[in-house]
């Protein structure tokens, strides 16, 4: 090989940044997160269901909080109708908060495993949590 | 035909995994087994493609230069456009893969009333650094995937894509541009006459396979959503050697999955190599220094040479006989 000096030392520099994803996480252990619904709220419920169907909500919620902030903030209409038909007051503070108000064990699980940071509590508060 | 052919094979490639996953169940061969064969694909082929052209001889010291090379100290170089020396080689090297120079002069012939006339062409250079940055920059968000805590520059980086937090989840800027540059490519292919004469299916396969990644990947962000934290498990699985493949995951995601596989498989084999070709071209990593170095063609081999010399040696007698003229007597 000509050059194999300058040759070999691209392929290296080629190899290393191409195997970055395997060599990064040596032995990293990869937790699986876990979000909690062990909140008195939803303890107290008979039947532990959220306002639509739990896989509707772990690939759509994000979507349907939008919508919700646009139904109630541009159309001033609070009342959602879910799939079932029952009727839900569409606020994250007062609906999904009230359920889910253990925020830092529910929401940040999934979000900080994703590296997902939602812009929801650039305006909202976030409820204080053991009380 | 080659434009039928390639789409023929990228839908054949979705029709494959979605049949695949959907059908058949085989959620481990599409979330595993192919994505390590398709990844020892690419990386051995990248090896065995650069090896093989290192292997290759340059004959002759052949770098192409836009500018003054070096002469006569009161005439100005241009010592970026033909570098004198390796430091001046490098900068052009970074200015052609970094920012397309070279593509930057590029010209188009026309015929304006029944004359040949050329002029500046800048769209393909503009769309062509649109394309590749945003490929780029969608492909190293990607390692939020594959990390398990994201390191703070890809998280800038995300933040600056999703600057104008458009819907949910944030549109992200580089996925628009990602196609807008993908599809002036082949556009451009289709309906540029002389460009379309001598494209093949080779030129529009990666162009629509890559469309079918960038569009399978928005689609699965946007309007058919899939379950992440399950993405992330399956990427996460990958890069640690503990392959999981939850069936739970919409089959949008496998599909995606095996474009990309496909296009890394395909990759070392292809036009694609220009990644690694541009550094292996002689015409831009050779300094012009032709008067200074003396370039060695590998090829030679010594060859006996018959000096005038030694052919005066051989017949000065009989040239001195005819009356020739010596050098030495």
């Amino acid at each position: 090989m000509y050059d194999s000096g300058k040759i070999l030392a691209g392929l290296i520099i080629f190899i290393v940044i191409a195997t970055l994803p395997f060599t990064l996480n040596l032995g990293k252990a990869v937790a699986k997160p876990s979000p909690s619904i062990d909140t008195p709220a939803i303890n107290q419920m008979a039947k532990k269901q959220c306002v639509e169907s739990k896989d509707y909500m772990k690939t759509t919620h994000m979507q349907m909080l939008n919508n919700w902030r646009d139904e109630v903030v541009r159309e001033g209409n609070r009342l959602y109708v879910a799939a079932d038909g029952k009727e839900y007051n569409m606020s994250l503070q007062n609906t999904c908060m009230n359920c889910h108000s253990n925020k830092s064990k529910f929401c940040d699980e999934c979000h900080n495993y994703v590296a997902v940071k939602p812009y929801c509590w650039d305006c909202h508060i976030a409820p204080k949590e053991g009380v | 035909m080659g434009i039928a052919f390639s789409f023929a094979a990228v839908i054949a490639l979705i029709g494959l995994a979605f049949i695949g996953v959907k059908g058949l169940n085989l959620h481990f061969l599409f979330g595993a087994i192919v994505p390590y064969a398709a990844f020892l694909a690419f990386i051995g082929g990248f090896v065995y493609k650069v090896v093989k052209w290192g292997r290759s001889p340059v004959p002759f010291h052949i770098p192409t230069t836009g500018g003054q090379g070096y002469s006569f100290p009161w005439i100005k170089q241009n010592k970026l456009d033909s570098p004198p020396t390796t430091i001046w080689v490098i900068g052009r090297m970074l200015l052609e893969v970094l920012l397309f120079r070279s593509l930057f002069r590029n010209t188009k012939s026309e015929l304006k009333h029944g004359k040949l006339v050329y002029g500046s062409e800048k769209l393909l250079w503009l769309f062509g650094l649109i394309f590749h940055w945003s490929f780029l920059i969608v492909l190293v968000r990607h390692f939020r995937f594959f990390m398990v805590s994201v390191p703070l520059p890809i998280k800038i980086m995300e933040a600056l894509d999703s600057f104008f937090q458009v819907g949910v989840p944030l549109v992200y800027l580089t996925d628009l541009t990602l196609i807008l540059g993908v599809t002036y490519l082949f556009i451009r292919r289709v309906i540029m006459p002389q460009i379309r004469f001598i494209s093949i299916a080779a030129d529009y396969f990666p162009l629509l396979l890559i469309f079918a990644i960038g569009t399978t990947g928005i689609l699965m962000r946007y309007f058919i959503r899939v379950d992440i934290v399950g993405v992330k498990q399956v990427a996460m699985g990958l890069v640690s050697f503990q392959p999981v493949a939850p069936g739970s995951i919409g089959v949008i995601f496998y599909i995606h999955l095996f474009l990309v596989s496909a296009l890394f498989a395909y990759f070392p084999f292809s036009k694609l190599m220009h990644l690694g070709g541009v550094f292996m071209s002689p015409t831009r990593n050779l300094a012009n220094n032709s008067r200074m170095v003396r370039h060695i063609n590998p090829w030679n081999y010594p060859v006996h040479v018959h000096t005038y010399q030694e052919y005066e040696d051989d017949f000065r007698e009989k040239m001195k006989q005819a009356g020739l003229p010596v050098e030495k007597e």
